[in-house]
């Protein structure tokens, strides 16, 4: 074979992968989502998205993974920071993701026990004289879990993006008389700007597909685009509806992605 | 400023404590002779003993285990073949349009690749089970595999290619003799990486299992909707201890290629 009769082989098997498991099922998607529980072709799916009772559910799925993104960052930044500042960094940055490799499950299921009526969360709150609380089934065990789960992605990036920092700007901004906290807010934070972009990117994405989470700590109370989706998918059987709302989810994330760059690929190493 | 680092200490250890919480306690639980997680009675290896002698649960350990080392391994050889692929594309559109298709699998939620991947596998008339569990598991592991070794691939010096060819060499014995051996360590965390991301899958692998066919997260979340049975804390425990055996290579083999690698994709 020649050189160029190579280099187009490898486009074959990777070819046929990108068609057959990336474009054929968006083409099936969208296809299925013109159609009715019956398989007759209708558009009655997209008005029904447009109904108030989706419309909210949109709105607190959006609002929902807004809230998870942001806590995320709030406690990954400062983590990330600090992590950065310890000495054996790698290892300590491999013990904080290691929890990443237990099964997403197992740790989901370990919530219940600890959250539960006399679990640990409880114990606590009782010590501190606050009084045991329904903590399971509630939106804050929804919010608390999910951060939990996606801590280790909104911090990888950061410290990723913190450790491509030259320290020498940071010197030259205290030579200069800044203070710690405008050294951070000037220097540091806007330089690292790609890694936060790449973390939310990461958090915020998969925050809108949840659904094991809020059927097992949230007690259904909280209703994501993603349990929809399953819902119409397994449960009753109306493919049509879960391929519409899948569709316009697929929109809303691509809109995500455009608007926030493509800081993803950056952080994603 | 000496202040701010015992500050910042305590925020970590604080962190850490949260992050290892639900491990530990469910560890702990593991060894109640009562049968909840909470008021632990005395200890006992009921549970390992329920575990091991479980044979349903045994056989979708196995299970899960097939699934992740075959499809992390030909998603290793396609990504392997995809990252050459997309290497050799000269014109910069068609590459760029080529890394678009290949990352839409990992922007993508769970939810939605496995609805559409049970689309798929309906359409192409597929029976569900252990067929289209590890196609899809191929399917969605292949795109980082991709991007794990696209730039190391990049970062290949090409004198080194030209070196090979201007000594006579095929452009197989290139590839076996100096392309591949470059490229080892990403490949393996590439490897590695498919094959975590396998273990873990739940939302996709639920959609498209069928009646006969589990995963151990499958199994766990049915498990775990009935309530909480503390034979899933021993089968925690016992995951755990592989997975650190897991990760101890994995750690090895990225202190060789430098960084770790590609951590944090999707979940």
């Amino acid at each position: 074979m020649t050189e160029r009769a190579w280099r187009n082989w490898y486009l074959i098997p990777y070819g046929i992968w990108l068609v057959l498991f990336v474009i054929a099922p968006i083409v099936f998607l969208l296809y299925e989502s013109f159609l009715d529980i019956d398989g007759h072709w209708t558009v009655a799916n997209y008005e029904n998205v447009l109904t108030p009772i989706y419309l909210k559910m949109m709105a607190y799925s959006f609002w929902y993974a807004f809230l998870i993104t942001l806590v995320s960052l709030l406690i990954g930044y400062p983590t990330a920071y600090w992590l950065t500042k310890t000495r054996h960094k790698q290892l300590w940055l491999l013990l904080l993701i290691l929890p990443m490799w237990v099964n997403l499950l197992l740790k989901v299921y370990a919530f219940l026990g600890l959250l539960g009526t006399y679990g640990l969360a409880n114990a606590l709150l009782q010590t501190l004289g606050i009084g045991a609380r329904q903590l399971l089934f509630t939106d804050f065990s929804f919010v608390f879990v999910s951060v939990y789960i996606f801590i280790p992605f909104m911090v990888l990036p950061i410290f990723n993006a913190l450790e491509e920092l030259p320290p020498s700007l940071v010197d030259a901004a205290r030579d200069l008389g800044a203070s710690a906290w405008t050294t951070f807010r000037r220097v540091v934070f806007p330089l690292t700007l790609s890694g936060v972009k790449a973390g939310c990117q990461a958090v915020f994405i998969p925050s809108l597909s949840l659904f094991m989470i809020t059927r097992l700590v949230a007690g259904n109370r909280v209703i994501t685009l993603g349990t929809a989706i399953e819902q119409h998918f397994l449960v009753t059987q109306n493919w049509g509806m879960g391929a519409t709302i899948a569709v316009v989810l697929m929109i809303a994330m691509a809109v995500i992605v455009i608007l926030t760059g493509s800081g993803r690929k950056e952080g994603s190493r | 400023m000496k202040r701010m680092q015992a500050w910042g200490r305590v925020y970590l250890l604080v962190v850490f404590a949260v992050m290892y919480m639900p491990i530990v306690y469910l560890m702990y639980y593991s060894f109640n002779s009562g049968g909840a997680m909470h008021d632990f009675q005395s200890f006992t290896l009921k549970w390992y003993r329920d575990v091991l002698s479980d044979d349903r649960l045994l056989i979708i350990v196995l299970n899960t285990i097939v699934v992740a080392l075959l499809s992390a391994a030909v998603a290793t050889i396609l990504g392997v073949i995809g990252a050459l692929a997309v290497y050799y594309v000269k014109r910069q559109r068609t590459k760029n349009a080529l890394l678009a298709l290949n990352n839409v699998l990992i922007v993508s939620p769970d939810v939605i690749i496995g609805a559409s991947f049970l689309l798929l596998f309906t359409i192409a008339g597929i029976k569900l089970g252990f067929t289209s569990v590890l196609l899809s598991h191929i399917a969605f592991s292949v795109p980082i595999v991709v991007l794990m070794v696209l730039p190391k691939l990049e970062e290949m010096s090409p004198t080194l290619i030209d070196a090979a060819r201007d000594l006579g060499a095929s452009h197989w014995q290139v590839l076996s003799g100096v392309v591949l051996p470059f490229l080892a360590p990403s490949i393996w965390a590439g490897f590695f990486m498919a094959l975590t991301y396998s273990l873990d899958d739940f939302a996709v692998t639920f959609f498209v299992t069928g009646n006969g066919f589990s995963t151990l997260s499958v199994e766990i979340y049915s498990r775990a909707r009935q309530g909480i049975s503390l034979s899933i804390n021993a089968l925690s425990t016992l995951l755990f201890l592989f997975t650190m055996l897991l990760v101890i290579g994995y750690y090895v083999l990225s202190q060789k290629g430098g960084r770790l690698y590609g951590i944090g994709g999707r979940k």
